[in-house]
């Protein structure tokens, strides 16, 4: 893997930026170069979040990427506006518990999983972005099962009791990821 | 250090306190109050002073203060925050006080938006405020080299005894990034020297001042400063030159972030065979002219690429002294190019000038977003300039103490 | 031989620029002797405004910042915060402080910044020749108002010692008078207590002095002290107007002063 890009948006609030930061740190870790991008506005809460995460062996170059390979989403007015942008051969991810149209792109793979009731199984429905991110990791080589639920692990430190929730909704969309590989192949 | 994954913002406060900054005072603005929000929670644990000012003018008055009893101090603001604070800017300057300032630029003019732009350049190289003097300014284009020259300008502004500014895009302080800082916790307090007011116990009273009603007396003042100034662009320019080394027939100049999304869109065209180099200033003031001239001399068209409506151009045109037409592409208002816009810029540049791509592939094999090796010219080198090719490693602008 | 009167070590030797019959120089003086009695010349930075009073970096003898217009306190707050051992005093003239400087004032005593600040009020602008202050007494005519200051249209003049105290932050506020030797014996006083409680690192201390303008008034000196009594000190009542040691939120209004 020479490098990759991932958006994932959603609304404020619902942790994307977060999956985000999980991504980088565990790619760091790995030993690549990485940068977090989010858009900013002035909403504090509920307004749209998005952040871009460029891995790179070398030096990233832009961090201001148009046309990722990897979306991940949690609302409809994300997919509506960043689907069409996606890499051709690039992957979709789409949290069905929150969306409810299609991706219309047959040229990407695209994985429905409906994030919020698979994060309400493994104990905690607020983990719905961690489902997310388990799909990506478990679809890409882009880092490791393992490294990820490190950095959940240590992102949770000060909050211990919410870490076994939190490591099985990520496990869970691992799982989901690691299955829509095997099928596309 | 191990390398840390840290916001701009935050990154470029625990600069600040490397180099030994324990002081700041400033006002919240978006995009960059996580640098005032890290330092109110940090500095106080180590016994240092946040202050948040009760305007913009009040706080560029406080680093005046705090400089002119010999401590080192930053502020840190966003567009319209840095014009409120040209008013003490220009005293600072004029009493000859190191302070450092941090602009992380967002658009305008007037409110403007809060999303990233670079359009305080002419601002911050030529216009800062009233009076003939100049700031230090420099452009980092990552987090890694925000934190590296936060801890340069306190140098260079102590050196010189003249403020420093760091502008920097909203980017630069909103996204991560691995970073390194360097060993020293907190560096060593800043020498008070023969000018700060620490009282005037044992020696003759001392005054910062700026008023001088004697005219002669004010002449012979900016005739010092400008020659301080003059001394400054012999000895602190510094550039980075990215595929440069090799025969090209397009040079782009960018500065700061911009440089980056250049980088990709010129490795992206380099792969298809497309000869293109980078300029890139870091010290946007003293502007590097000697250097941007010589790589414009070898190009047969010039393209200046920024977030605004063209400012940085106007000193690649006094470096080109019209040898070359230049070209300019520019987003503003918050609207970042994309590297595909930039592309399609450069297409239409080359297409216009007539360039075409050498019948024979000169560059070497790269995949999109890679950036290759650098080589930097002895000169660069020397200067101290970045060995890298923008990469967020640790560049060699390090303190040197 | 005795010396009966000698310079101040507080004061340079240096002639003043003041004009005859103003009492900036005597301002001046008990500002110096204070610093010199209390023992903290050599610790003191003093902060010089616009205004009549800009070359006052001559005549303090001890070190001087020159600050920009009305930022004379944001400039005591840098100073002070970053070398909390100085002994950091203001001296601000009328348009400095009431007008372009009512932001930084107000705020570094809301703050608490543990400096003191001489306030000289002669309700007018002096050195710029004459012009309406925000504390130009109403129907005194100025060459912006020359038809005296018509308060429907400009408002009245603002009173900063009340202002001040009337911040909840604890502080040592008074308004003292340099129109005759009683005001002045006072007024050196208050100053003294001023700088005493920052040299105890207790509070802001503000001190407002009622000073002359016979020049710009068009007045002789003498009349000039006299309309200060009769017209200025009514609307400006003299008197301690607030200590730290009284309750949060009140005030303490003591005519008598100290």
């Amino acid at each position: 893997m020479a490098e990759t890009e991932v958006l994932m948006a959603g609304f404020g609030g619902q942790g994307m930026l977060l999956s985000g930061k999980l991504l980088a740190y565990a790619a760091m870790k790995k030993g690549m170069e990485v940068s977090w991008l989010p858009s900013y506005g002035p909403e504090m809460r509920g307004g749209t979040a998005n952040v871009t995460v460029c891995i790179a062996e070398k030096a990233v170059a832009s961090p201001y990427i148009t046309f990722p390979r990897a979306l991940l989403v949690m609302n409809q007015p994300s997919l509506e506006k960043f689907a069409p942008k996606v890499k051709p051969g690039g992957l979709i991810v789409v949290n069905r518990s929150l969306v409810p149209i299609d991706a219309d792109r047959p040229d990407c793979t695209v994985i429905y999983i409906p994030a919020n009731e698979v994060a309400k199984e493994a104990g905690t429905a607020r983990a719905a972005n961690l489902v997310m991110l388990g799909v990506y990791v478990g679809w890409s080589d882009v880092v490791d099962e393992e490294t990820t639920i490190k950095m959940i692990e240590k992102q949770f430190a000060s909050k211990a009791k919410f870490i076994p929730a939190n490591v099985a909704a990520f496990k869970k969309g691992y799982e989901e990821g690691v299955k829509a590989r095997g099928d596309a192949k | 250090m191990a390398r840390v994954l840290m916001k701009g913002n935050e990154a470029i406060g625990e600069a600040a306190i490397r180099a030994g900054c324990l002081h700041f005072f400033g006002y919240p603005i978006t995009p960059q109050s996580e640098v005032p929000e890290y330092l109110a929670k940090r500095l106080p644990e180590l016994g240092g002073q946040y202050v948040q000012a009760e305007s913009e003018v009040a706080a560029s008055n406080m680093i005046y203060g705090s400089a002119g009893v010999g401590i080192r101090v930053l502020t840190t603001s966003s567009s319209p925050g840095i014009s409120l604070m040209a008013e003490g800017i220009s005293y600072i300057a004029a009493c000859e006080l190191p302070v450092v300032i941090v602009n992380i630029m967002r658009s305008g003019p007037g409110l403007g938006g809060i999303l990233p732009a670079q359009s305080d350049y002419l601002q911050a190289t030529k216009g800062m405020a009233h009076g003939d003097f100049h700031l230090i300014v420099l452009a980092p284009s990552s987090v890694q080299e925000a934190v590296d020259m936060v801890i340069l300008a306190f140098e260079l502004a102590e050196k010189y005894r003249n403020p420093t500014m760091v502008i920097g895009d909203g980017m630069i302080g909103q996204m991560m990034e691995p970073v390194e800082f360097p060993d020293q916790e907190i560096g060593p307090p800043l020498d008070p020297g023969d000018w700060a007011l620490t009282g005037c116990k044992g020696r003759e009273k001392r005054i910062v001042n700026s008023l001088y009603l004697d005219p002669e007396e004010c002449n012979q003042q900016n005739i010092r400063l400008e020659k301080k100034w003059e001394k400054i662009t012999k000895a602190e320019q510094r550039w980075e030159e990215y595929k440069c080394d090799k025969p090209y027939d397009l040079l782009i100049c960018a500065f700061g972030m911009v440089s980056r999304i250049c980088k990709t869109a010129i490795d992206s065209l380099s792969e298809e065979g497309y000869r293109i180099g980078l300029f890139r200033p870091m010290t946007v003031n003293p502007f590097p002219y000697d250097a941007c001239a010589k790589l414009v001399k070898k190009s047969k068209r010039v393209l200046d690429v920024e977030m605004n409506m063209g400012q940085m151009i106007q000193d690649v045109r006094l470096a080109a002294e019209g040898s070359k037409p230049i070209e300019f592409f520019g987003k503003a208002g918050g609207v970042v190019p994309s590297p595909d816009e930039v592309i399609d810029e450069i297409r239409k540049v080359m297409k216009k000038a007539g360039i075409k791509k050498p019948k024979k592939k000169t560059s070497p094999k790269k995949k999109i977003g890679t950036a290759a090796k650098k080589k930097t010219s002895k000169k660069t080198a020397k200067k101290s300039a970045a060995k890298s090719s923008g990469s967020p490693k640790r560049s060699k602008i390090r303190r040197k103490r | 031989m005795y010396k009966t009167f000698a310079y101040t070590q507080g004061l340079t030797p240096k002639p003043t620029h003041y004009c005859p019959g103003c009492t900036h120089g005597t301002i001046h003086r008990m500002v110096g002797e204070v610093i010199e009695e209390l023992g903290v010349r050599e610790r003191t930075v003093g902060i010089a405004p616009v205004g009549c009073s800009v070359l006052a970096y001559e005549y303090f003898n001890c070190d001087m910042f020159e600050a920009s217009h009305g930022r004379a306190p944001a400039i005591a707050t840098g100073a002070k915060r970053s070398r909390p051992n100085l002994i950091v005093f203001t001296y601000q003239g009328d348009g400095d402080l009431a007008s372009i400087g009512m932001g930084e004032i107000i705020h570094a005593a809301n703050r608490g910044e543990k400096i003191t600040v001489v306030f000289v009020n002669n309700a007018i602008y002096g050195m710029t020749g004459g012009q309406m202050a925000p504390t130009t007494m109403p129907n005194q005519r100025t060459t912006t108002c020359p038809a005296g200051r018509d308060v429907a249209e400009v408002g009245y003049p603002v009173r900063m010692a009340e202002q001040i105290a009337d911040l909840r932050t604890p502080a040592f506020v008074a308004r003292v008078s340099s129109h005759n030797p009683k005001e002045i014996i006072r007024a050196k006083a208050v100053l003294k207590k001023a700088f005493q409680y920052q040299i105890e690192n207790t509070c802001f201390s503000f001190v407002e002095v009622l000073s002359t303008c016979p020049t710009n008034w068009g007045l002789s000196p003498l009349e000039a002290s006299n309309w200060l009594e009769r017209e200025m000190i009514p609307y400006y009542p003299l008197g301690i107007k607030k200590t730290p040691e009284a309750e949060s939120g009140q005030q303490e209004h003591n005519s008598e002063g100290v």
